[in-house]
């Protein structure tokens, strides 16, 4: 194969940021697919070729399984509720004459926060009894992050808190390109509010909003600091997703081979995701 | 035309006052770091009989955060300089010169900005072990730059197609070598692109906790984040030094993305809308 000059020149720039993605991102993910057909713990010196066994194992897991769910209701609901708290942010904060810009500042208060500060402030709000929620609640008791019934659930809240700004930001961003034209000729043909709203303003936010959903959806599926610190996938496994009962295999049982499965099917699953919903934004024609 | 304009800043309170109730949980946390001990453990009252900067002063006396906010700090800067350098370069080869397979080349890129760090944790972690990195502010330095890489070199590649090459050549035209148009030409219109992957490598960095835990054992290799999840509590967890901690910690990434906010949104999208 003959390689022109300025072909050389590109892969010459191009050269240092293919070493540094191919020796750790490349290489690692070869690697972890090979881990994951192995048995693989280092503190009983065991370390052999397994096939697919790992795999079979996850199969008949009930415990994989359970964290299957928990990976999707959590990615469903967190990603429902930022897309409808962003809509409503987004709106309100257009409308807004003056003290906007405090309100943005939030917005990117809560989005820039790392998420251990995050699950750190939650801990405290949702503390049994001299947590905030349960006093705005009325005095009552409960306790969130140790009820299998209400874990998730305040888990879900929390992840929705930090990442509506997100959605929100987006949305604002698309409104105010929105020439103001447009609702001037709907307030004419005597368009009310609703109609308004529904008719010109979700419309045109549709296409921002499919592509922060694409986004969200795989960021929650790949999401761990916000759980791991929060409630550590408890109680009852309540809160355990994937990446969690992954890491759990890995560093905590130490069981490199079953925690690299359970990230391989991570891996696979962002990517599913990520191409599904690309062939279905190509043929709606919001990516090129 | 007078009560239009007092429902309208009406209207404007109560939005702003959601907005407020909104930060709540920052707000109270910020109230809890300011609280005294002793009233701690008591709700109600909501609001403490005076603020003090105990907790504050606390956090700052124990080593480990002060040393924590250095690694922190460290990492993120020397990781966002280096992502952005090697995503420069990468980026203008892809945009200026034609490349063997780029198709694939760009679906790698594209692929890797959703690339999930669980998947990768387990081998790196090996890698590191046996290059002897644990601890070391190079483990994190390497393994965040390049999992920062792809989204930085889909941005700049964004903002360089916008960049007409008719730029560039008239300014060869006029004798200017390569590297001179690219220093005074490119280098200046793609200051908004440079601006935001600076953004957000360096929040990514601040606040990547999985690499960090992982790879760090000894408290004085600790970032921020594994600092705070591992607050240390003798009988009971101390919970207004591990909210001033967590004010601490919300610091630089506040500051930034308030400041820097206008290059924020288009970082945000890594490019994909094209209006």
């Amino acid at each position: 194969m003959r390689i022109s000059r300025r072909s050389l020149s590109g892969l010459l720039l191009l050269a240092p940021a293919l070493v540094a993605l191919g020796t750790l991102t490349l290489y690692p993910t070869v690697w972890v697919f090979w881990l994951s057909l192995h048995r693989r713990v280092p503190t009983f010196d065991v370390n052999r070729f397994e096939g697919l066994g790992n795999y079979m194992f996850l199969a008949s897991d009930p415990r994989f399984w359970k964290a299957a769910q928990v990976t999707a209701l959590f990615t469903i609901l967190s990603v429902a509720l930022e897309v409808v708290g962003g809509v409503l942010a987004a709106l309100a904060l257009r409308g807004q004459q003056w003290g906007a810009r405090i309100a943005l500042s939030f917005l990117l208060m809560a989005w820039a926060l790392p998420s251990v500060v995050t699950a750190k402030l939650f801990e405290w709000l949702y503390h049994p009894t001299v947590g905030l929620v349960n006093f705005l609640l009325g005095g009552v008791s409960l306790n969130w992050l140790g009820d299998p019934r209400l874990a998730l659930p305040g888990l879900i809240l929390a992840d929705a808190w930090r990442t509506m700004p997100f959605v929100a930001l987006l949305c604002y961003a698309r409104l105010i390109a929105i020439p103001t034209e447009i609702y001037e000729a709907a307030q004419l043909d005597g368009a009310g509010g609703l109609a308004t709203l529904t008719r010109i303003t979700l419309p045109l936010l549709r296409r921002i909003l499919l592509i922060a959903v694409l986004f969200r959806t795989l960021d929650a599926i790949r999401s761990f600091d916000l759980m791991f610190v929060l409630t550590g996938g408890g109680p009852a496994g309540t809160t355990e997703t994937l990446t969690v009962y992954a890491y759990r295999s890995l560093f905590q049982a130490m069981q490199l081979g079953l925690g690299s499965a359970v990230g391989v099917v991570v891996f696979a699953l962002v990517m599913l995701v990520a191409w599904g919903y690309l062939r279905a934004l190509r043929s709606e024609g919001v990516v090129a | 035309m007078r009560n239009a304009r007092c429902l309208g800043v009406l209207r404007d309170g109560l939005i702003l006052a959601a907005f407020v109730l909104y930060a709540t949980p920052f707000l109270w946390q910020l109230l809890t770091a300011l609280k005294p001990e002793g009233e701690l453990t008591m709700l109600p009252p909501l609001l403490p009989s005076r603020l003090t900067g105990e907790h504050f002063r606390a956090v700052l006396d124990q080593s480990v955060m002060l040393r924590s906010l250095g690694n922190s700090l460290g990492v993120g800067v020397i990781t966002t300089v280096l992502a952005l350098v090697l995503g420069l370069l990468g980026a203008y080869g892809i945009a200026r010169y034609p490349i063997p397979g780029k198709a694939a080349l760009l679906l790698l890129i594209v692929g890797g900005t959703a690339f999930p760090q669980i998947a990768t944790v387990s081998p790196l972690f090996l890698l590191m072990r046996s290059l002897d990195l644990r601890d070391t502010w190079l483990a994190l330095i390497l393994a965040n730059t390049s999992f920062a890489l792809p989204l930085v070199i889909w941005l700049l590649l964004g903002f360089l197609q916008e960049i007409p090459l008719e730029l560039e050549e008239a300014a060869s035209v006029d004798g200017a070598s390569r590297l001179r148009a690219f220093r005074w030409i490119v280098l200046p219109l793609l200051a908004p692109g440079l601006s935001s992957a600076a953004l957000l490598t360096f929040l990514f960095s601040w606040n990547e906790f999985l690499f960090a835990y992982t790879f760090t054992a000894t408290e004085a290799s600790r970032t921020v984040p594994v600092a705070l999840a591992l607050f240390p509590g003798v009988f009971e967890v101390p919970w207004g030094d591990i909210a001033a901690a967590s004010m601490l910690a919300s610091v630089p990434p506040v500051l930034l993305v308030i400041a820097l906010q206008r290059y924020l949104v288009r970082g945000l999208l890594g490019g994909a809308l094209r209006e």
